[in-house]
């Protein structure tokens, strides 16, 4: 094929709209929330003291995390979908979260007696959240990928790894509801394992599907 | 005059980057004239793409020869059309045009089995110069074309191979111009991804 019928072709094509990527996520995500929040109100439905520790610092600072997480990974994916687009802000940005639940680490360490530390970090529903975060995050992720697929991201890998954090982020927000554990040292552990665990898996996928 | 031309090849050698600069601006300011609407703008700025695009091509991929390169050059060409709203309008292009152009340019030669020896990191690689020779043709593109949907392959046929333009083609084909800028774009879509199948 010679490049120049290419370019008639192209040319004439050049009245086609496409839709940005911050526009598709912005259509997606909440479907993909709304998903899983119905999920969670079948399986697991929030604890059953929920009125009254909603007040609580302790309580509503599991959602300041994990939102802060959600929503700065997505900046960052937005970013890596245009090629080009300068990153650094945005990947600093995502250090939010880490920072704040590491501090928030430090403050309980030092509030907490050193026979308590253990069993606060351990809990007794370990299992629970690494087994339904992930769940959680699983229309997200989809969401979100199909969202990524119109952008052009240069790394798919990383793109898919950074969506993998956008629906762990909003997995453990709805799962937050439930979790009846409020101490950081079990956020910092078990919280970050599942949240890395589906960062790995859309790593996984976004080296395949976020390919152009 | 004499005084004229000595002034702009002292120009040349120490503001070489201002032609680079304004390369760049040219071009989105063509990018933002297409997007809009103009037609024409945007062919100038595709056929000006072009030459460039071919001298990276043929560079890395010089093991293999022209066709190849030309492969790329019309991979990346179709890339920059159907992820141009990738392209903040705000921004400046030439990083945009370099990443796809890498991101492309890498990929062919990962399917081909070749090093990835790439080095178009600074504006200068990318904007070096033009290959004015002239571009040959790629391997035949008929079988994809022949793969598509019936109405995406009537389609894309008149307007690739015969280069008619859309109002013809829906005279023709007795579809709405609607229909017919739909065919296309997904043709052109389904087109840009037979190139990573089966090259040998």
């Amino acid at each position: 094929m010679k490049t120049d019928k290419l370019i008639h072709a192209i040319t004439a094509d050049n009245a086609t709209r496409s839709v940005s990527v911050e526009r598709w996520l912005a259509m997606v995500i909440f479907p993909g929330i709304v998903i899983s929040a119905i999920l969670f109100a079948l399986m697991l439905g929030p604890r059953s003291d929920i009125v009254r520790v909603s007040g609580e610092f302790s309580f509503l600072f599991k959602f300041v995390v994990t939102l802060t997480l959600a929503l700065t990974a997505t900046l960052l994916a937005c970013r890596l979908a245009r090629p080009g687009a300068d990153t650094k802000l945005a990947a600093l940005a995502l250090l939010a979260a880490p920072v704040i639940l590491g501090l928030a680490v430090l403050a309980e360490f030092t509030a907490v007696e050193p026979a308590m530390r253990a069993s606060k970090l351990v809990g007794t529903t370990w299992l629970s959240c690494v087994t339904f975060i992930p769940i959680l995050s699983v229309p997200i992720l989809a969401a979100t990928l199909i969202a990524l697929r119109h952008g052009a991201p240069t790394r798919p890998a990383l793109t898919g790894a950074v969506a993998g954090l956008i629906a762990g982020g909003f997995g453990a927000t709805i799962y937050a509801a439930y979790c009846i554990e409020d101490s950081p040292f079990f956020l910092a552990t078990w919280y970050t394992l599942a949240i890395v665990g589906v960062a790995t898996v859309g790593g996984l996928i976004g080296a395949r599907l976020l390919r152009w | 005059m004499r005084q004229h031309c000595n002034n702009r090849a002292f120009g040349d050698v120490i503001w070489g980057t201002t032609d680079v600069k304004d390369r760049e601006a040219e071009w989105a300011d063509l990018m933002r004239l297409a997007i809009a609407g103009d037609q024409a703008a945007y062919q100038r700025l595709l056929l000006a793409l072009a030459p460039w695009l071919r001298a990276i091509a043929r560079r890395g991929l010089a093991r293999w020869g022209d066709a190849d390169a030309e492969d790329v050059v019309q991979e990346t060409l179709l890339a920059i059309h159907l992820k141009r709203h990738t392209w903040d309008a705000d921004r400046p292009i030439g990083p945009w045009l370099r990443a796809i152009t890498r991101n492309k340019l890498i990929d062919n030669l990962r399917r081909r089995g070749g090093r990835i020896d790439v080095s178009i990191d600074g504006m200068e690689d990318f904007l070096a110069a033009a290959d004015e020779k002239p571009p040959v043709e790629t391997r035949d593109v008929e079988p994809y074309v022949n793969e598509l949907p019936e109405r995406q392959r009537d389609v894309v046929q008149c307007i690739l191979t015969e280069e008619i333009s859309i109002r013809e083609t829906a005279v023709r084909l007795k579809i709405s111009e609607g229909a017919v800028r739909v065919a296309l774009h997904r043709g052109l879509a389904t087109v840009a991804r037979s190139y990573k199948r089966d090259m040998t």
